[in-house]
């Protein structure tokens, strides 16, 4: 038995069900993000200086805590691993399997080196004993980045298995397996953009 | 092939993502340039979400295929983003109405 609109587009909807699919998914997510960067604004509005007063300390600007070149590179390495994702898609679409793996496997290690640059972040501000429950700057900026490093862990997992034993219907059903891509990387240039925001709010401004 | 295209087509959207990429590039360069004019909190809220608003924008056009995406899609974004504005803008309206800090009652 075939599961219906796989490829074939849904007469009312105009395109495939997974595609419908993961763009309903990303609005949700859109508000997810949404509720905590309106938290962040809440948070930020309520005082006269921000990021504050942590450990008997009156901080002025963000970029005193936070790292703006470390987070520069990531921003680069998360808009290089939208491209090498899409490339992935390109390459399938070109029929060259060979290629769509080297970019497959590109993105995953990108996607890697943000979490390496994450950790070098996250373990300088713990080894200065600045813990989320520190303060209001600290709290938001751990919960949002904490949230999209998630995000970017699941990435790596789906990215993972589409590397690895998913690619086996590339051979079984190839039309159904670049659609997999594409719905896959439609999730992965929605965490790049989660990034693109964060970034300026949280460590420029 | 998924969705009808030809080899040229892939090709040509494969020129777009690389322009798109370098336009992605000097646009976090300018990101990081602009925070150092040190401008007030309004300001540079509006302008950093601008520039933001610019990536996003090519990210989503270009890499997510937006722009030659079905009518579904693009409306239901349109209103996802309605919302999210709302969101943000209740806060600072709000604010603005109660004329004082958020959190003293």
């Amino acid at each position: 038995m075939q599961i219906p609109y796989t490829t074939t587009i849904r007469p009312d909807t105009g395109v495939y069900n997974a595609k419908l699919g993961v763009w309903l998914f990303l609005a949700s997510e859109i508000m997810l993000f949404g509720g905590l960067f309106s938290a962040y604004v809440f948070l930020r509005m309520g005082v006269p200086v921000w990021p504050g007063e942590i450990n008997g300390h009156l901080y002025t600007s963000a970029a005193e805590i936070v790292s703006i070149p470390l987070a520069t590179l990531n921003t680069m390495i998360l808009i290089a691993s939208s491209v090498t994702m899409v490339m992935s898609w390109a390459s399938l679409m070109m029929d060259n399997f060979a290629r769509y793996r080297l970019y497959m496997g590109a993105t995953i290690l990108l996607a890697f080196g943000f979490l390496v640059v994450k950790a070098f972040e996250y373990g300088s501000k713990f080894d200065h004993g600045y813990f989320p429950a520190e303060s209001n700057f600290l709290g938001i900026y751990f919960t949002l980045t904490g949230l999209h490093a998630l995000h970017v862990v699941g990435g790596i997992i789906v990215n993972g298995y589409f590397f690895g034993p998913g690619a086996k219907m590339w051979k079984t059903d190839r039309a159904r397996f670049i659609n997999r891509i594409e719905i896959a990387g439609l999730y992965w240039h929605f965490v790049d953009l989660v990034w693109i925001f964060l970034f300026p709010t949280i460590y420029l401004i | 092939m998924a969705e009808g295209h030809s080899i040229e087509d892939i090709r040509k959207h494969v020129r777009v993502y690389m322009m798109v990429f370098g336009a992605l590039a000097v646009l976090t360069v300018v990101t990081v340039g602009v925070s150092y004019l040190d401008l007030p909190f309004a300001p540079a809220l509006t302008l950093a979400l601008v520039i933001a608003s610019v990536k996003a924008g090519l990210v989503a056009l270009y890499f997510m295929h937006l722009v030659s995406e079905k009518k579904v899609i693009f409306w239901m974004l349109a209103l996802t983003f309605a919302f999210f504005l709302a969101l943000i803008l209740l806060f600072i309206a709000a604010k603005n109405g109660h004329g004082g800090s958020v959190l003293v009652p």
